[in-house]
């Protein structure tokens, strides 16, 4: 079998698998899994509003999911997306309740201060990785509980009295359509969509067709081959955190200026940013990947909420479910190894 | 029991390709029995064949006298067969002794014996003369002491016939005599090798017996006693090789790199290049002499931007290229072949068309306003694959699944094309067979008539003493003398690069 087409079976066969398991784990529970399946399909794609939904729930993921790639391409590990696309939400909301424009200035200015936030964000990691070697992994982590933390006190001294929200943004920053909402009987789904798959276009031409991109890449790869060549690894390191981060930051605005229009205080992660890992990983990393890996993970989880009501299933066995997925991409070296014994015995 | 071991009309396929056809090798007992082929000619199969990684197509494997099969490692090792690879098999945190018992610890009460093994491994080491310090980590000895932990490894194991990869490729000229050495004390103990090996003057000083393999056919196997390096390589090469390079005398021009009073320290403050004086002169090659460790990376490192030089002067064309960014250096005019090609030279995951615009990406026409032009990026690397004879399936093959050889080849062609006016050749044949060091060889001194001037660095004597012009010996950082090959010898040269003779070596006037 050759490579491409490995890249391609081996997260079916994960996805597969992650059902196959999850589906012993409800009836060992004493669940009725074919009910449970139904209901989780019914919940997703049964009816145009739930569709809308997934479609929704997609966008966030999609950019989170390019954030962690886009790193891990260059040769970084970008865990702090959730506290990137925090900042961006916050800011994308401050910049939503502040001013008054018309939509056409508006509106960019939210979704650009989204990004800008993410990218500053990141950018700390960055520095301090290119400056002084300190790994990204532990910065990021520690700037997830800073960025929670400090939007939260934002959000109630600054952009409220005293109030767990802030107000709505202005109508002129919003991503909302009700052009989209009347197509899928209400649901909340908005022009954001057609961002997130710009963005995951632009990750594509950026990495594979200029040259900064090709520099991006040398990087990630090989360092020492990239100094001797004159590439500036410091500078790269740095460029790429930034670009992550405007994309997780971006993610942020999906919440911001379309599903939700301010932001809360918020008693913990939204796990949107950690969903971007398991994302990038199922969709290899690659732009086409992530799409259907943020499509399978989005509707799995606007699915699931359907489960307890029609089968009485919980919901939460679809994170199971969604963790097993993962455990077997992360685990595909052994599926690898099947493959490899599966096509060696059809050759002879 | 004529033979220890017995490969008998050995064929092992891979998909698309035939690595051994027919290949026979038997081994006596007590004897150092040489595999001689070039890189990718199926030396390694074999030798995995035995160890039981491979399975063969066809022919048998008699371990004396007695027909086998191995089918993992293990069985390998029950049969008193060790290897000892190229690329240590070690645990960098451990020590010598817990790498040594790794997998075969005696263990008391649930704890492992270190004292009793540590005394295990003192009375082998001692009697096999390999001396090894049993308790200090592996990422605190040298290179040359690694090996022998390796060899240690396969005898502590039981071993009767070693397999020896590549030995030589990794160790240092001083490292290579004490290797030789215990090879004939291992013979003397009464144990049978293999050497898997390219080099024709080791086979010619330890071997007993020459399995020759050409693109993996077996050639056959003669008596070293009565045979020559020439006929070997030969054999090897399946034409005739030149091993005195063929060159006109050099008509040395204007000078290209002048360093004066260079100073360049490591990472610990120390001084590795001191008050260094050196040039090149147009349509010359000077080759830097010297024992790994003596300077010579850092000063390559310095002269190409990539490591801060204290003081001093580096002017090429007469232009200050000082601490300049390796870009600025590379776009003032200079190519170099770095030392490490997989580490500095290639990126390996990238095809290897891409590999072959590693410095020149960024400018027209492989680049416009920032967009990459694939076509032409492709269509230079087509030319320069064919131009330099690079072996691959295609321009778009990872440059990692190309051999060594046509590895170095494919960044040759890069830094020749670039038409530097100094051509800095870092051990530019490390690890290469004879026919790919001819070529190379050839082309640095193509450079050269062309009227470039070329650094040659290199720990291989030959090499510096076949290319070179002029010979500049480094010492602990310092251009100790400059002779002419024609005028100096080997042995020469040896006494200069252990520092116990100086020649004056003045500034510019050394010429």
């Amino acid at each position: 079998m050759s490579n491409r087409m490995k890249n391609i079976v081996v997260p079916l066969v994960a996805v597969l698998l992650g059902i196959i398991v999850g589906t012993i784990i409800m009836i060992a529970a004493g669940y009725n899994a074919g009910a449970a399946f139904i209901a989780l399909w019914n919940g997703a794609f049964g009816e145009i509003y739930y569709t809308g939904e997934v479609i929704r729930q997609v966008t966030p993921l999609i950019l989170a999911g390019l954030a962690v790639a886009f790193a891990f391409r260059t040769g970084l590990f970008n865990i702090g997306v959730e506290g990137q696309l925090i900042v961006g939400w916050l800011a994308a909301v401050w910049v939503g309740v502040a001013f008054e424009l018309p939509k056409f200035i508006h509106l960019p200015l939210a979704v650009l201060a989204a990004a800008a936030a993410g990218a500053l964000w990141a950018f700390i990691p960055g520095l301090l990785k290119a400056k002084f070697k300190v790994h990204e992994v532990i910065v990021t982590i520690m700037m997830n509980y800073v960025a929670l933390h400090v939007s939260n006190y934002i959000i109630r001294t600054v952009l409220s009295e005293k109030s767990d929200r802030t107000e709505m943004i202005a109508d002129s920053a919003s991503l909302r359509s009700p052009f989209l909402e009347g197509l899928t009987d209400y649901s909340r789904l908005h022009w954001g969509i057609l961002i997130a798959l710009a963005c995951v276009f632009i990750m594509w031409f950026l990495l594979e067709k200029t040259s900064k991109g090709y520099e991006l890449r040398a990087v990630g790869f090989n360092q020492h081959a990239s100094e001797y060549a004159g590439m500036s690894v410091s500078k790269n390191i740095i460029l790429s955190m930034v670009i992550s981060g405007a994309f997780a930051g971006l993610a942020g605005a999906m919440e911001a200026l379309g599903t939700f229009g301010y932001a809360a205080i918020k008693g913990g992660f939204t796990g949107v940013g950690f969903d971007g890992i398991a994302v990038a990983l199922l969709g290899g990393n690659g732009p086409i990947g992530i799409i259907f890996a943020a499509l399978l993970f989005g509707s799995l989880k606007v699915g699931a909420l359907n489960m307890p009501l029609e089968a009485g299933v919980p919901n939460e066995l679809v994170d199971i479910i969604i963790a097993l997925i993962v455990f077997f991409v992360a685990a595909s070296y052994m599926i690898r190894i099947f493959i490899d014994r599966i096509s060696k015995k059809g050759v002879k | 029991m004529d033979y220890v071991i017995e490969m008998l009309n050995i064929r092992k396929e891979f998909p698309g390709i035939v690595a051994n056809d027919n290949i026979t090798l038997q081994l006596k007992p007590g004897e150092i029995h040489a595999l001689l082929g070039e890189n990718g000619a199926g030396k390694s199969t074999l030798m995995n064949v035995l160890f039981g990684l491979y399975q063969p197509e066809k022919g048998d494997i008699k371990v004396k006298g007695k027909p086998v099969h191995i089918t993992d490692p293990n069985i390998a090792n029950d049969l008193g067969i060790g290897m000892v690879h190229q690329h240590f098999m070690l645990v960098d945190r451990f020590t010598v002794t817990e790498n040594i018992i790794l997998g075969k610890e005696t263990t008391k009460g649930g704890r492992i014996d270190i004292k009793k093994a540590e005394k295990e491994v003192r009375e082998i080491s001692e009697r096999y003369g390999l001396a090894v310090d049993p308790q200090a980590k592996i990422s605190d000895i040298s290179v040359g002491m690694q090996q022998r932990v390796e060899i240690l490894k396969t005898l502590y194991r039981g071993a009767e016939i070693l397999i020896f990869d590549e030995p030589t490729a990794v160790l240092t000229p001083q490292e290579i005599k004490e290797l030789i050495q215990i090879l004939k004390t291992l013979i003397q103990e009464g144990k049978s090798i293999i050497l898997i090996t390219h080099k024709l003057k080791e086979i010619m000083e330890v071997c007993d017996r020459v399995t020759v393999i050409r693109k993996g056919v077996g050639i056959g196997t003669v008596n070293v006693s009565e045979t020559n390096p020439n006929e070997l390589a030969s054999l090897m090469v399946g034409r005739e090789v030149t091993f005195k390079t063929d060159k006109a005398a050099s008509e040395p021009k204007e000078n290209v790199l002048e360093i004066h009073d260079l100073n360049v320290k490591d990472s610990r403050g120390l001084g590795v290049v001191n008050k260094l004086n050196l040039n090149v002169r147009a349509g010359e090659i000077v080759g830097i002499a010297g024992v790994d460790g003596n300077g010579q990376s850092e000063l390559i490192e310095a002269i190409t931007g990539l490591k801060r030089s204290e003081s001093g002067s580096i002017k090429l064309n007469g232009k200050e290229i000082i601490n300049m960014s390796p870009r600025k250096v590379t776009e003032m005019g200079v190519g170099h072949i770095p030392q490490d090609r997989h580490k500095h030279g290639l990126v390996l995951d990238f095809p290897i068309g891409e590999n072959m615009v590693l410095q020149t990406y960024y400018k027209a026409p492989f680049s416009k306003k920032g967009i990459l032009n694939f076509k032409e990026i492709y269509s230079k690397a087509k030319t320069l694959i064919k131009e330099f004879d690079v072996r691959t399936p295609s321009e778009y093959t990872l440059a990692r699944a190309l051999s060594g050889g046509n590895q170095q080849k494919a960044i040759i062609g890069r830094e020749i094309d670039r038409n530097p006016d100094l051509l800095i050749a870092a051990q530019p044949t490390r690890g290469l067979d004879v026919g790919a060091i001819e070529y190379i060889h050839k082309r640095l001194i193509e450079q050269r008539d062309q009227g470039k001037a070329v650094l040659l660095i290199s720990f291989e004597l030959d090499e510096i003493m076949n290319v070179s012009d002029r010979i500049a010996v480094i010492y602990e950082g310092e251009i100790v003398a400059v002779v002419d090959p024609k005028q100096t010898t080997e042995q020469e040269l040896g006494l200069l690069m252990a520092g116990s003779k100086r020649k004056e070596a003045g500034g510019e006037n050394h010429v």
